[in-house]
Order: C-alpha cells, then structure tokens, then sequence
C-alpha cells in the first residue's frame, strides 16, 4: 500500500508525494493512514507533493482537497506542492480551483512558510 | 501523341510562336497591364515566352477536350512557370486584375491566327476558339489562385508571429515574473499566454506574477474568465498572482458585469504591484537621497 505512495516525517510536518501511478484504491487507503499518522505524531504541518501527476482528473483532484481538508481539521496546516503547468491547467479547466487549500511552488518554500507560521 | 482537335492550334504555336509572343506584348500593352514600369521590355518577352512554350508543351501532351484539368501532370510545367510569373509579378505590385489580364491577352493573337486558318469551316473554328478559352480561362484563374495562397501565407506567417510577440514573460526580480498583456484576450491567445506563464514560473520558481492589462482595451466577461482561470491556475502552481493596471473604467465595467474576482489580488497601477510583490519576496524600495 505505501509502496506507492510515500510518507516521510520531515522537521515537523508530513511530507506525502503522490506517485504518477497511483491508484483510486491506494489514494483512498492514503486518507486513512494519513489522518492517523497526523493524530499519532501530532505534528504542526502537511506537504503533499504531487510534482510526479502528470494527470488528474476530477477524482484525484477532489481526492487532493478532501485531503488537506483532513489534515486541516486535524490541526495540521497543508500545503500542495510541486503542482505542474498542465495538472494545473486541467484543473482550472475543470472547475476545480481547490480555493481551501493552500499551494506552494515547492517543498523548500512549504517548509520555510511552515517555520514562519 | 497529339490529339485530332488540337492539330490546329498546336500548329499554330509552333510555326508561329515568336510572333505570337509579339502580339501577345502588343495586347497587354493595349489592355495596359504590359507594367513596362515594373518590368523591362526583354523580362516581359522573357516571361511570354516561357509561359507560350510551356503552355505548347501541354497542349502536345494533355487532354483538352472533355478530360482537361489544369492538375494533371501534362500541364505541371505550366503551372509551375505560371507560378513563378504571378508571384514576381506580384512581388512587384502588380494586381490580380492586371495578372489575369496579363494572361487573357493571350486570346486575340491566337484567335486571329485560327480565323485565318479556318476561314472555311466556321464549325471547326468556333469550336477550337471555345477549346482556346476555356485553356487560357483556366490559366487566368489559376493566376488567381496562386496570388490568394501567396498572401495567406503572409497573413499566416504574420499571425503566428504577432501570437508570438505578444506573450512575453518578464522576470522583474528574483522570483517576481510580470506578463505585460495588450490588445485584445481570445480564448487561443489566453491559452497560449496561461501555457507559458505556468511554465515560466516553473523554471524560474518564481513566488509571485503580475499580469497587467494597462494595454487590454476591453474586458468583457470572456476575457475576466480568462485571466481570472490564469490566476487561479499560477496559485494552484503555489505562485501568487496579482493582476495589475485595472483602469478606473475597467474596474466600473466589471463591477457592472458582476465580475467576482474573489482572493485574485488586484491593483490599479503596476507600480503598486511591484511594491508589494517586492515586499512578498523579502525586498523592498528605499530612497537612498533626495533629489
């Protein structure tokens, strides 16, 4: 299951990236491990780096939300990174502009926003 | 192997062809569209005569009754010569007009040397006369043809170059773009400036992007859409962006049309911009001395 998709504890935050083939099971599976993990570690924040998509769709993308939705009801601040040109063109393009949740251009910046926060 | 219906006239452009392409001159000189301004006495004859051989060639080689088509391969050396003509021709300035005149005088020399060769069988003569038109008709028309393709491909090289210039991305400062738009946003345009901002901002991991519009002339509904997708597809990125130059009538006509910005950042001026995107970076402005 986590052969796929990876969660690292980075300083304070759980750093998740999302492989290109993921699955709509394993994607589902990830929102329980992840809402644990974040619960059990208590830590401050979230980076889903999603840099490897190189396609959405409607699923993935309110799968992306529904996950920073989680983890900001758990107290744990979330930030999608590493989002490319075309992912974020289908998205616009499909609606789904993903106003709650927070962005950054990379793992770096979502790290240092994290400290500052 | 020469048809039956075209030993008449393919005999005449043999053993009459200089002379033909010097009544050929006379006409257009008499139709005036001879541009001896353009092109000099020897060009012209130059041409006519090209044009007479490859015109005899065809004659010899093709079908000309029922079958005739200026496409088949019997007439290619033709086309090509008459290619070539039209497009200096129009280099030059010549017109459509005067290009397919040009080639229609070709008529009268080769008319009057049919009557006097078939004073005697008026049925022969109208028919071969009919034979004659419908050829240089063709001829005429396909002049046309190659002048329109000609300047569409001007038009087309043009467009792709004006699509070109007028998306540029600028990077201001470390980390800080800005997208200067002017003119007017279509739906092909807006993609192709949203593609590019993405992937600029990709490259230079830039944190914050001004799209100013001082130089959009309108923004309907259509065009608020566009920018507005832009922006939200530069935050999705992780980028900010701020869009800039909002005229006091721009900001009137939005507000009428019910535009909903939402959080899209929005200045009236790209100075206030760039202030603020300096200040998102970690820089900003100081006076060093008065002056």
């Amino acid at each position: 299951m986590s052969g796929i998709t990876s969660i690292h504890l980075v300083e304070n935050a759980l750093l998740v990236s999302i492989h290109d083939d993921v699955t709509d099971t394993e994607i589902i599976d990830l929102q329980d491990t992840l809402s644990h993990r974040i619960s059990e570690e208590n830590v401050r924040g979230v980076v889903l780096d999603i840099s490897a998509l190189e396609i959405v769709d409607t699923f993935v993308g309110r799968v992306i939300a529904q996950l920073a939705g989680i983890s900001r009801l758990l107290d744990a601040e979330t930030y999608v990174v590493g989002m490319r040109p075309a992912v974020a063109v289908t998205l616009v393009e499909l609606g789904m502009y993903l106003p709650e949740t927070k962005t950054a251009l990379s793992l770096t910046h979502a790290l240092s926003q994290l400290r500052r926060a | 192997m020469p048809h039956s219906s075209t030993v008449n006239i393919l005999h005449i452009l043999e053993t009459d062809f200089s002379m033909i392409v010097e009544e050929w001159l006379g006409t257009q000189v008499h139709e005036g569209v001879k541009r001896s301004d353009l092109f000099s006495d020897a060009e012209s004859r130059a041409q006519n005569a090209e044009l007479l051989k490859s015109f005899a060639k065809g004659v010899r080689n093709a079908a000309v009754d029922g079958d005739f088509d200026l496409e088949d391969a019997a007439w290619e050396d033709l086309r090509a010569v008459l290619a070539d003509v039209t497009k200096e021709r129009v280099k030059r300035g010549v017109t459509p007009t005067e290009m397919a005149t040009f080639v229609l005088a070709l008529k009268a020399p080769l008319f009057g040397r049919l009557e006097a060769r078939l004073n005697d069988d008026p049925a022969s003569l109208i028919r071969e006369v009919l034979l004659v038109t419908r050829l240089v008709d063709a001829f005429a028309i396909y002049t046309n043809e190659v002048f329109i393709a000609e300047r569409e491909q001007v038009i087309e090289r043009q467009r792709e170059e004006m699509l070109e210039l007028s998306t540029p991305v600028v990077e201001l400062w470390d980390r800080v773009l800005t997208l200067p738009l002017i003119g007017t946003l279509d739906s092909a345009r807006a993609q192709e400036v949203m593609e590019n901002l993405l992937q600029t901002i990709l490259e230079r991991q830039a944190e914050v992007v001004i799209v100013d519009i001082t130089g959009v002339s309108t923004v309907d509904t259509q065009v608020a859409q566009h920018l507005l997708r832009a922006a939200a597809a530069v935050r999705l990125m992780g980028a900010e962006c701020i869009i800039s130059g909002i005229s006091p009538m721009i900001a009137q006509t939005m507000v009428q049309l019910g535009i909903d910005v939402g959080t899209v950042s929005t200045r009236s001026s790209i100075r206030t911009a760039l202030a603020d995107a300096l200040k998102t970076v970690g820089y900003s402005i100081q006076k060093n001395r008065d002056s």
